[in-house]
């Protein structure tokens, strides 16, 4: 095993180099000098040679990228030119909220999709089974804004039970220390900040966890019915077991599998899908971070917080291979 | 025991595919009705995308503030956005928009993929190794980041993000082809090929590539699902075409959404129009998959 999880680390190295490489590129192959790019127009000469040196724009390039990942190793993921704020102290304070929406949104997705496949799954070729693969159909289907909006529409505008956007009510004042409401407020036994922001997730947490929701249910039940026409849940059902027990102990153990790598599978589709839904609900995480970004030109920020998106999520499939190989015997001693 | 049976199943799968396989997967594929219904879905918006200047009640340039936000009904179908343009003949106009960016970028990841697939399955070694590792590091970037990234960096524009999406479909198609190309590499057909003498580029075109085209082809259907999601997506975000004029289903959708207590039409009609082609293109992927590889069907 450790023999395993030792390869699986070494094997990330070189997709760490590439994407430096990439995203160094991004930066030093902007059209023009890339440091009055970053400035933008109204930037001074001073402040244009400053960035020069910090970039090493004057040296060979391949000191130029050595410096970026120099810069990189040692913390350094430089500054926003809108507010002139590190760009790391800024991931850091919105990160929690960008955690919170995509583990809100996983829960949901698991949460329904796993009861729902099997469901499906034990009433196969029924028209409630039809019903499901119809709504899994919609759900891959429909784009993250076009759902978060018409939640948004049904149950903000038309019904006013749950509120449209943001994460918490302007008139509860709540000093959040680590940003993630939910465990902040219940450490300061806030319960009605708790309940307020737990109400300010539901809708976006549906809408971004559309599409994993239904790819888990339609996996679930293909793995279900799959494992339904193995000869041992037969005979475990001919030596008279309870449908519960075949269900437990047969059935879904075997069916686990699958689920589990398509589940792991949800966590890169969620992070660059948090970026449209923090952009319709004005969630103020790391998308709407890149986002802003983008419409200022902002490139450093845009550079580096894709490096951090992408490097978070190779530490997550990491995690998920490593998690497989732990619940699958076959893969860890191949 | 089952030695004997596979080359017979062999040769029978042989002598239909000299009569046609193409044909045959087409009659299995009229015969699926999803995939039917998804070729209507697609047709309906191809049949608007060719003839929206015939078919399109006005222009999709034409109103007057004084017309603007009017609901559905009257002399305006699906009513007017938030210039007084008709809405409905802004969907169709909007329909060449997505389908030429989609189909469009499709195009271009299948042939920056399936070139960079075909030289690593064909080739292996070092050429293999290196672009498999671009291939991973393309992938680590997650899906419409790599997307938004490219736009930041090569500016906004309709041929920027058909680039951009391209290149995050082709990485998935290069895996697709080389995966392909792999397991096809030690088949009996590629041992006679390379036995009787023929040179590594004839039995890569001529033997290996048309075996791997039906997977591509799925994976590429089924893309062009995720292309035009990830377009309208790119415009959501504020990122479609730089003229603002242009009707592009997600721009509509992202200028209209301060009004959603208004004018919420503006949101669930182009909305519509994406999630309908999209599943259209889905669904025939679906019955394509199905149809191509007969063994899939029970």
């Amino acid at each position: 095993m450790t023999k395993y999880i030792l390869r699986r680390l070494l094997l990330t190295i070189p997709v760490l180099i590439g994407l430096s490489i990439v995203l160094f590129a991004f930066i030093h192959l902007l059209p023009g000098d890339p440091a009055a790019a970053i400035l933008g127009q109204h930037a001074t000469p001073d402040r244009v040679a400053a960035m020069r040196e910090y970039l090493h724009l004057d040296d060979p390039i391949w000191q130029q990228y050595l410096a970026y990942v120099s810069n990189l190793l040692h913390g350094d993921f430089g500054t926003s030119v809108i507010n002139n704020q590190p760009i790391i102290h800024e991931f850091l304070t919105r990160f929690p909220a960008t955690i919170e929406l995509t583990l809100a949104a996983m829960l949901y997705a698991v949460g329904v999709g796993i009861p729902l496949g099997r469901f499906a799954a034990r009433h196969a070729q029924s028209w409630s089974d039809g019903a499901v693969t119809i709504v899994s159909l919609l759900g891959i289907n429909i784009p993250v804004f076009v759902l978060g909006l018409t939640l948004q529409y049904i149950f903000a505008v038309q019904l006013k039970v749950l509120p449209a956007s943001g994460r918490l009510d302007f008139s509860l004042r709540f000093d959040s220390p680590t940003n993630f409401l939910l465990i902040d407020s219940l450490v300061a036994r806030r319960f009605d900040v708790f309940v307020d922001a737990a109400r300010h997730l539901v809708l976006p947490a549906i809408a971004l966890g559309s599409i994993p929701l239904a790819i888990i249910t339609r996996i679930t039940r293909a793995s279900v019915l799959d494992v339904s026409n193995e000869d041992y849940v037969r005979t475990a059902r001919a030596k008279g077991l309870t449908d519960g027990r075949v269900d437990s102990r047969h059935i879904m153990r075997n069916a686990w599998l699958p689920v589990v790598t398509v589940i792991g599978l949800q966590v890169g589709g969620l992070l660059a899908g948090a970026v449209i839904t923090e952009t319709v609900f004005a969630w103020g995480g790391v998308g709407r971070y890149v986002v802003d970004a983008i419409n200022n030109r902002d490139y450093q920020v845009v550079q580096n917080v894709i490096l951090i998106f992408a490097f978070v999520f190779l530490i997550v499939n990491l995690i998920v291979d490593v998690g497989y190989a732990f619940l699958n015997p076959r893969i860890r001693y191949a | 025991m089952a030695a004997p049976a596979i080359p017979a199943t062999g040769r029978a799968i042989e002598v239909r595919a000299s009569r046609g396989l193409w044909r045959d997967a087409m009659r299995r594929l009229l015969r699926n009705k999803p995939a039917l219904l998804g070729l209507l879905f697609i047709g309906i918006f191809v049949f608007a995308a060719v003839f929206a200047p015939l078919i399109a009640p006005y222009g999709p340039l034409e109103g007057t503030l004084v017309q603007r936000m009017k609901p559905p009904g009257g002399a305006h179908l699906f009513g007017t956005d938030l210039q007084g343009r008709d809405e409905l003949t802004r969907i169709l106009y909007g329909a060449q928009v997505s389908l030429l960016a989609g189909v469009a970028s499709v195009i271009m990841g299948l042939s920056i993929g399936g070139i960079a697939g075909a030289l690593a399955g064909g080739l292996g070694g070092w050429v293999d190794s290196v672009l498999m590792r671009v291939v991973d590091v393309m992938l680590s970037i997650p899906g419409i980041l790599l997307a938004i990234g490219i736009v930041a960096w090569l500016d906004r524009g309709l041929p920027q993000i058909m680039f951009a999406v391209a290149m995050t479909n082709a990485p998935i198609f290069a895996r697709i082809l080389r995966g392909s190309l792999l397991s096809l590499r030690n088949s009996d057909y590629v041992t006679a090929a390379q036995s009787i003498g023929a040179p590594p580029s004839r039995i890569l075109l001529r033997h290996m590539l048309p075996n791997s085209l039906t997977a591509l082809i799925v994976a590429a259907t089924l893309a062009l699902a995720t292309a035009i999601i990830d377009v309208a997506g790119l415009g959501f975000l504020g990122l479609g075409p730089p003229d603002p004029r242009t009707p592009e289903w997600g721009t509509m959708l992202t200028d209209s959404t301060k009004f959603l207590r208004q004018a919420p039409w503006l949101i669930f009609l182009p909305g519509l129009a994406i999630v309908i082609s999209a599943i259209g293109f889905n669904l025939l992927g679906d019955g394509l998959r199905e149809s191509l590889d007969p063994r899939l069907k029970r």
